[in-house]
């Protein structure tokens, strides 16, 4: 059985429009790798589509993570293998509380697991001790899952739900759009934090600067659908000088 | 209502069991189909009533045939043959029913697993056993009743009380809803069943929730239920009707009506939970529910708050109201309405401010999902005199899916300058974005929706007592399976 994510040449397509013409990647366990590139380019599409979001069409390629063909699972089993998806814009649940809606998702993941559900007081303690490492107020905990939450305390709640699902696979979908610096710092270091042998990364972004904070083990370029170029954390910083030009003519 | 039931069971065990003490009358008796003087006359003398009782019934029996059924409501259902019903049945014989919970449509069990119903409770909604062969009803109302006496508060049965408190009912019944006041209320009027009355005397604030499930003989008398409540100066009571589990019924038609009368100070707080067979799928064999509840503010600074959850029956027509008469007297009306499938819900509620500085408060969430229709039908009234009166409504519609509908239609009316009224209304539809993010956090797509729904109607359900709450949240989930994916 492989361990971690692989994905092979994976082919996405909305409203038959194709946006993912064959990407293929494998992040191992324990490894961060960044995704950067234009706009348009698939970015997020990638994201999506490992995570089961609804509405693309893959009409070819393979998803595996630890071995599970992803593509045939429901986003909540995804959810309940460790794959975790942290979103570009989180939306609003009124009236559900930052607790509430997290003790349930933990709650459904143990359940999928055949786990027992956590003690309300444990998973209490739990909650406070990772909210107080993001600088998350406890008041923040009560209020209703991102209403009326600042860009980048969404940003940070984000992170917070991340640390306390403790995924083995963290898929950070352009995490640093809208963060002023000190909101960044501290999602990168919530990030940091999180890194650890067994659980891998997938930090998507557009700009080099969130991978001051975040080192990556590995940087892939994903445009017009295809990954172009492969390499260690120095190309992203040669892309921050350059930028995307030279790879905008790479359709064929 | 779990947990009552255990106080039940641990009076029961206190008590020890006392099996021969039922008073059910087990004759079996049916009154022959049809609605005639007759039928009154059969009802009135099965009840033993006094005459002005009978006189009662039977001219509202003159009013109800010169009146038209309402066609106004946003619902749809076939005509309804008033002459081939049966307005009269004794206690159903057992022998009809189940057996055993093994001959019980398996889907219904299953609900009742979903809710955490103990077994035994679970016997009694299904029909295989009455409440008074397994809960020894005689001791644990005695309990009850003795506590609730040394207060003076009298809490019985409609037909008890004619006996027991014949000048309180003759003083009240029909004070807020005159027998003529609508159709189905005057057909209630004519031919009621049975249901609550309360008294609780000035001063007293009542020690317990007072629900139903005390009450002796509760069952089949769903039908057409007569309850009449009434708070004397300074008094307070907590009354809860219905129950979370899914409750099967014969009759087809329920008409109820419930008046409320709050003197001087007293505060009277009144929770539904309605859940009767919505029917199949395609809205078969549901119950028609035409229910008029009315309370009156009679005395200066009462309140009286309905609290609603309504999740059952293939049509619903129901406007909980309130008299605010008394100065500075305060109604309240807190609803969540979902309907689902085939399910047509018209509900909303009636302020009508008398009174100087009268205040009303109006929280209405419907929740459509299927092909089913939910509209919010309200009306606010200020009268010439009721200076300095004020009233806030927010209505909130949710839908789920693209086949169901949500209509709002509030009525408002002002007489009085010196008056605020505000109303704001939101129509929202569960987003795709909103149901991904839950199923990418864990949840199944009818988890999400439940968590989703139950924040939307979180205002309402903190409203009820606590017991009933956590019930609720769970029935809101329920009720919505099978509306995503």
């Amino acid at each position: 059985m492989s361990k971690g994510l692989i994905v092979t040449d994976l082919h996405v397509s909305i409203e038959d429009k194709e946006i993912l013409k064959g990407v293929t990647l494998a992040v191992e366990p324990g490894k961060v790798h960044a995704i950067m590139g234009p706009n348009g380019g698939g970015k997020s599409t990638l994201a999506h589509v490992i995570s089961g979001r609804p509405g693309y069409t893959v009409t070819g390629g393979s998803v595996s993570f630890d071995g599970h063909d992803v593509l045939e699972m429901e986003p909540e089993e995804r959810a309940a293998l460790g794959l975790f998806l942290a979103f570009q814009y989180p939306v609003e649940i009124p009236g559900v509380t930052n607790t509430t809606f997290l003790k349930t998702a933990v709650n459904a993941q143990r359940k999928a697991r055949g786990e027992a559900e956590m003690d309300p007081m444990a998973f209490l303690r739990l909650l406070r001790e990772k909210a107080k490492l993001l600088y998350l107020p406890d008041d923040m905990l009560k209020r209703p899952l991102n209403v009326g939450f600042s860009g980048g305390e969404k940003k940070r709640n984000e992170m917070l739900q991340m640390a306390v699902l403790a995924p083995k696979l963290a898929i950070l979908d352009e995490t640093d759009s809208g963060l002023d610096i000190d909101a960044l710092r501290i999602v990168a270091e919530g990030v940091n934090a999180q890194r650890a042998p067994d659980r891998s990364f997938l930090v998507i972004t557009h700009y080099q600067r969130l991978l001051d904070y975040i080192v990556p083990d590995v940087v892939h370029v994903l445009a017009d659908g295809r990954i172009v170029e492969t390499g260690g954390p120095d190309l992203a910083k040669q892309l921050e000088k350059t930028g995307y030009a030279e790879y905008a003519g790479t359709a064929a | 209502m779990v947990s009552t039931i255990e106080t039940v069971e641990t009076v029961h065990e206190f008590t020890g069991a006392y099996k021969y003490g039922f008073v059910t009358d087990i004759e079996m008796d049916v009154a022959p189909k049809g609605l005639t003087e007759d039928t009154i006359r059969y009802i009135s003398a099965k009840k033993d009533e006094p005459e002005w009782l009978l006189e009662w019934r039977l001219k509202a029996l003159t009013l109800w045939r010169k009146m038209e059924e309402p066609t106004w409501a946003k619902v749809d259902y076939p005509k309804i043959d008033y002459q081939d019903l049966h307005y009269y049945a004794a206690p159903k014989n057992r022998s009809d029913g189940p057996k055993s919970l093994d001959e019980v449509d398996p889907e219904l069990l299953a609900t009742y697993e979903k809710l955490g119903i103990p077994l035994k409770e679970q016997e009694i909604l299904a029909g295989v056993v009455a409440v008074d062969a397994v809960f020894d009803s005689v001791s644990v109302a005695t309990t009850y009743k003795a506590k609730l006496e040394e207060k003076g508060i009298i809490f019985c049965s409609f037909s008890e009380a004619v006996h027991r408190a014949p000048e309180l009912v003759k003083k009240y019944l029909g004070s807020v809803v005159p027998q003529g006041d609508n159709y189905f209320a005057c057909l209630n009027s004519a031919v009621f069943s049975d249901g609550s009355f309360v008294y609780i005397p000035k001063g007293v604030r009542c020690p317990m929730e007072l629900s139903t499930y005390f009450r002796i003989n509760a069952q089949n008398t769903g039908q057409f239920e007569r309850t009449l409540i009434i708070a004397e100066e300074g008094a307070y009571v907590s009354y809860l009707e219905g129950c979370t589990a899914p409750q099967r019924d014969e009759n087809q038609l329920h008409a109820a009506v419930v008046e409320l009368i709050a003197l001087d100070d007293a505060e009277i707080k009144y929770s539904t939970v309605q859940n009767w067979y919505p029917g199949d799928a395609e809205g078969k064999g549901g119950i028609y529910n035409f229910v008029t509840k009315r309370g009156a503010c009679r005395g200066k600074r009462s309140k009286i708050s309905w609290t609603q959850v309504e999740t059952g029956s293939a049509v619903t027509w129901k406007y909980p109201s309130c008299i605010l008469q008394g100065d500075d007297s305060v109604g309240e009306f807190y609803s969540v309405a979902i309907t689902n499938n085939a399910q047509q819900a018209d509900t909303g509620t009636k302020m009508i401010h008398i009174g100087k500085n009268t205040r009303s408060t109006i929280v209405s969430k419907g929740i459509a999902a299927g092909r089913s229709d939910n509209t919010y039908r309200g009306l606010v009234r200020v009268l010439a005199n009721a200076e300095g009166a004020r009233n806030y409504s927010q209505c909130d519609s949710l839908l789920i899916g693209d086949k169901c509908g949500a209509h709002t239609v509030p009525y408002i009316e002002s007489h009085m300058p010196i008056s605020t009224i505000e109303h704001e209304a939101t129509t929202a539809r569960i987003s795709d974005d909103q149901l991904f993010l839950c199923r990418q956090r864990g949840l199944s797509p009818e988890e999400a929706v439940a968590l989703i729904v139950n924040g939307f109607c979180k205002e309402v359900l903190q409203n009820l007592p606590m017991e009933f709450a956590v019930e609720a949240q769970k029935l809101v989930g329920i009720s919505l399976e099978g509306s995503v994916g």
